[in-house]
């Protein structure tokens, strides 16, 4: 296997990692509001609750993304250019959405008014939201294929992709990574917060089951290979295990089920798309593959041992972190807000 | 504009953003774990009560730094698609070893010191931000590696067949003497900024708390004295001598650079310099008058001599230095027709305001390290005036550095290494994305509009949190005074959002 190979494998893996990872962070900010707006509880308590199952681990989850596109630009600068440059608005919206959502979250608790939570909230909510249906848009576009010219420039409008296959791709993502949200918020809190998630998510399930079933099955039979219908049947057969363990009260099975239909989906995206980076609709001869968008041997080898060596201790310390982290969390656990009021004192 | 003006303006002001709140993390981080080990090493608790204060005005920091850095990481691909085919090979790999060694750890570490607190630890728990201090330095160090490749390519050789800069030597890229100066240059930089910040707000305290004690009753005066004598001014010394030291390394690292710049950049310095033709030690310009934008309407107003050579090579007479219209003539005939020469205005003017800006941050380490002398408190009203005035300084000096290095490189974008592999070179209007104007603009108004209001939040929360001060809930260190709590009561979290 060339180093074209692994690092294609590598690009994957990142990705996959992002999608696992954030993907339920997502689905918590998209979910915030609903299992928050009980009545007959404190919402506010409750969407902190919610808030906080994520809350030490978020931003070093989100750090996949980046050392994605780090990665990308590293050993297939060809692909990140092109990427990049081509889905520029779609690119624009997430990454506003991004920007908001961390501040959203970061300083939701540093004022301790009424106005500026609830304002925070829809930041959390756009901010979560829009990245969760735009990645899904975007990668069922990059296995589609998009009009790629001889100069490796993209001349598709954004309109075009808005096309049915990418509309389904998004959707997946978003029911997806909120299902994905849920079992883990059934996972991670406790008591009345945690039968509402157990509920959702089983009330989740049940539209994600068909609708990521089609989109997994049209990737499979307009863009896969023969031995990618395992990755479809174990996309499927997770998801359709996910309403079973989650009704059983079984969260850390459930979740472990909606990772492998994460992994399952993504690993299928990037199968289906090897060995092209970015295939042109145009001319076929104009698609960028893994050898003529990556970099140079060497850099590709300095970055496989940098990879080799790194990637196991960001593994271990992360794991490490989620330990530390591990108990649930339910209302009493949430200590009184410490945000100063608005004015000055 | 075109789309180049468009793309430029839109890099430069979403950097020089992101560059107004990274110094103060790369600094801040390790002046809160320095203010943590004391804590933990002496057991005082206003060490415990500054940790806290100063880590709240830092998290306020990281979020915004963290929002707008994630947009540079993807603006090269957007906005300068065909430079990062041309460097992809070289430029990437820092990147992806920043993501790989920097960004992971202060993220994880930092997500483990937040909501550590009372859970881990203590040594553990000082651990964890002692890393996020690592790695905030070392995300610098990867970065400007990568910059300091655009400013003096080493380490690549052309391929022909691909046309493009190709990695020969990871070694040499990280080791480039432009990065080694420009790193440990940027680092002080950042250590004079959180060092002025953290002592111009603990020297507006120490004055605001003496002066209330005046007209306080007597146990709350007590208390007022006693935090400005026992927390404030242990922390206005620390930061204050961190400014001292910070200053030092600036000018040693500075002179180191500038040489290194006269010798891999002339046309940077001799813009800087306004220096528009050869000459044999010219004087060093302290001002100068004019339209400026070209060397016709300059005119020098007050000179030094010998400064100048100096700097340029460490000698004070015999330096011959090059200006700009000859190396205009110069790198005409090397590169081709085009203008090569920076914005004279903007490169002298910025040369100037970085290094005049630093008067701030020494005029508040002169007057508060001489107040606080033997133990005296201050209560001037001049010095809070001074400790607050003092803070914005370093921040814009630091712009004004970064925007004096990247403007006097223009017109390239991988300026031409005099010693190196001549291909490598690439001006910014190859480098620029081919979109219509009108998408750069779109994405430079919502920037632009994103970035404003966000800046004002963080600007008044920054503002609301130190006047505020240590909060009583901080009062005391977690564990050290709970009551014992009935055995199915579960433990509050020490921190939620």
């Amino acid at each position: 296997m060339g180093l074209e190979e692994v690092w294609f494998i590598l690009i994957a893996v990142l990705f996959t990692g992002y999608f696992v990872l954030e993907g339920f962070d997502f689905g918590v900010g998209m979910l915030m509001p609903v299992l928050g707006r009980r009545k007959d509880a404190d919402g506010d308590t409750r969407r902190r609750v919610v808030l906080n199952t994520i809350g030490p681990v978020w931003d070093g989850n989100e750090v996949w993304l980046i050392t994605a596109g780090g990665a990308l630009f590293a050993a297939f600068p060809e692909w990140y250019a092109t990427l990049f440059s081509g889905f520029y608005l779609p690119l624009l919206l997430i990454l506003v959405a991004l920007i908001v959502r961390i501040c959203a979250i970061e300083y939701r608790g540093k004022i301790d008014d009424d106005t500026w939570r609830r304002r925070c909230d829809w930041g959390i909510v756009f901010g979560s939201w829009v990245p969760a249906v735009l990645w899904g848009v975007a990668f069922a576009n990059i296995v589609r294929g998009v009009d790629i010219n001889a100069e490796k420039q993209v001349t598709s409008s954004l309109l075009d992709l808005l096309n049915p296959y990418a509309l389904l791709g998004g959707l997946t993502t978003a029911l997806v990574f909120a299902l994905h949200g849920a079992v883990f918020l059934a996972l991670k809190t406790a008591d009345d917060v945690r039968v509402d998630a157990v509920e959702l998510a089983t009330r989740l399930a049940l539209p994600t089951v068909p609708v990521a079933g089609g989109f997994v099955l049209w990737t499979q039979l307009a863009y896969g290979k023969g031995w990618t219908w395992i990755l479809v049947v174990a996309a499927a057969a997770a998801l359709v295990g996910v309403i079973a363990l989650t009704r059983a009260g079984r969260e850390g099975w459930a979740f472990a089920l909606t990772s492998i239909a994460v992994v399952a989906s993504v690993v299928l995206l990037f199968a289906s798309l090897f060995p092209e980076v970015m295939p042109s609709t145009l001319d076929a001869a104009y698609s960028l593959t893994i050898d003529n968008a990556s970099s140079s041997p060497y850099t590709l080898k300095v970055m496989t041992w940098a990879a080799a060596f790194l990637t196991p201790v960001v593994l271990i310390y992360q794991g490490w972190t989620y330990w530390v982290f591990r108990q649930r969390i339910s209302t009493k656990h949430i200590p009184p807000s410490i945000g100063l009021p608005l004015g000055r004192r | 504009m075109d789309t180049l003006d468009v793309s430029r303006w839109q890099f430069g002001i979403t950097t020089v953003y992101h560059f107004i709140l990274v110094p103060l993390t790369i600094g801040l981080a390790p002046l809160i774990a320095a203010m943590q080990t004391m804590w933990v090493v002496t057991g005082k608790t206003h060490w415990y009560r500054l940790t806290k204060f100063f880590g709240k005005l830092f998290l306020i920091n990281f979020a915004l730094g963290v929002a707008t850095g994630i947009v540079q990481e993807f603006q090269f691909g957007m906005n300068w698609s065909e430079y990062s085919r041309f460097v992809g090979d070289v430029f990437g790999a820092p990147l992806a070893l920043e993501g790989l060694v920097a960004f992971f750890l202060e993220s994880t570490f930092l997500g483990l010191w937040i909501f550590g607190w009372g859970r881990l630890p203590k040594l553990v728990h000082l651990a964890t931000i002692w890393l996020v201090a690592i790695g905030v330095n070392a995300s610098a160090y990867f970065i400007i590696a990568a910059n300091s490749f655009m400013q003096h390519p080493v380490g690549a050789t052309y391929n022909p067949d691909t046309g493009r800069a190709e990695l020969t030597s990871i070694w040499a890229l990280l080791t480039n003497n432009t990065a080694m100066a420009a790193f440990p240059h940027a680092v002080a930089g950042a250590f004079l900024t959180a060092g002025t910040f953290v002592a111009g707000i603990a020297g507006w305290w120490m004055v605001r708390s003496m002066r209330r004690a005046k007209t306080a009753t007597a146990p709350e005066a007590a208390k007022l004295e006693g935090d400005a004598r026992t927390m404030f001014r242990p922390a206005a010394r620390l930061s204050l001598l961190v400014v001292i030291a910070a200053g030092a390394a600036l000018v040693f690292t500075g002179d180191v650079q500038g040489k290194l710049m006269f010798e891999q950049q002339p046309m940077k310095m001799a813009s800087a310099e306004s220096l528009c033709h050869t000459a044999t030690d010219p004087d060093f310009s302290i001002l100068t008058v004019g339209t400026h934008n070209n060397c016709d309407g300059v005119t020098h107003v007050l000179d030094v001599p010998f400064v100048l050579s100096y700097l340029a090579e460490g000698e004070f007479t015999g330096v011959t230095l090059q200006g700009v219209e000859d190396l205009q003539a110069q790198y005409e005939e090397q590169f081709g027709p085009g203008n090569y020469r920076p914005n004279l205005f903007v490169t002298y003017w910025s040369f100037r305001a970085m290094i005049g800006l630093a008067a701030g941050s020494a005029l508040l380490a002169v007057a508060g390290l001489w107040l606080t002398r033997g133990g005296r408190v201050p209560d001037q009203k001049w010095f809070s005036w001074l400790s607050v005035a003092a803070i914005p300084t370093p921040f814009l000096a630091n712009s004004a550095g970064w925007i004096f290095t990247e403007m006097g490189r223009q017109p390239w974008v991988v300026a031409p290494n005099p010693t190196g592999v001549d291909m490598i070179r690439l001006t910014v209007d190859q480098g620029v994305s081919h979109h219509s104007v009108w998408t750069v603009w779109f994405s430079l108004i919502t920037f632009t509009l994103l970035y404003g209001a966000l800046g004002v939040v963080w600007f008044k929360l920054i503002r609301r949190y130190a006047v505020e001060g240590p909060l009583e809930h901080d009062a005391h260190p977690p564990g050290d005074d709970e009551e014992p709590e009935e055995p199915d009561t579960p433990k509050q979290l020490s921190f939620a959002y």
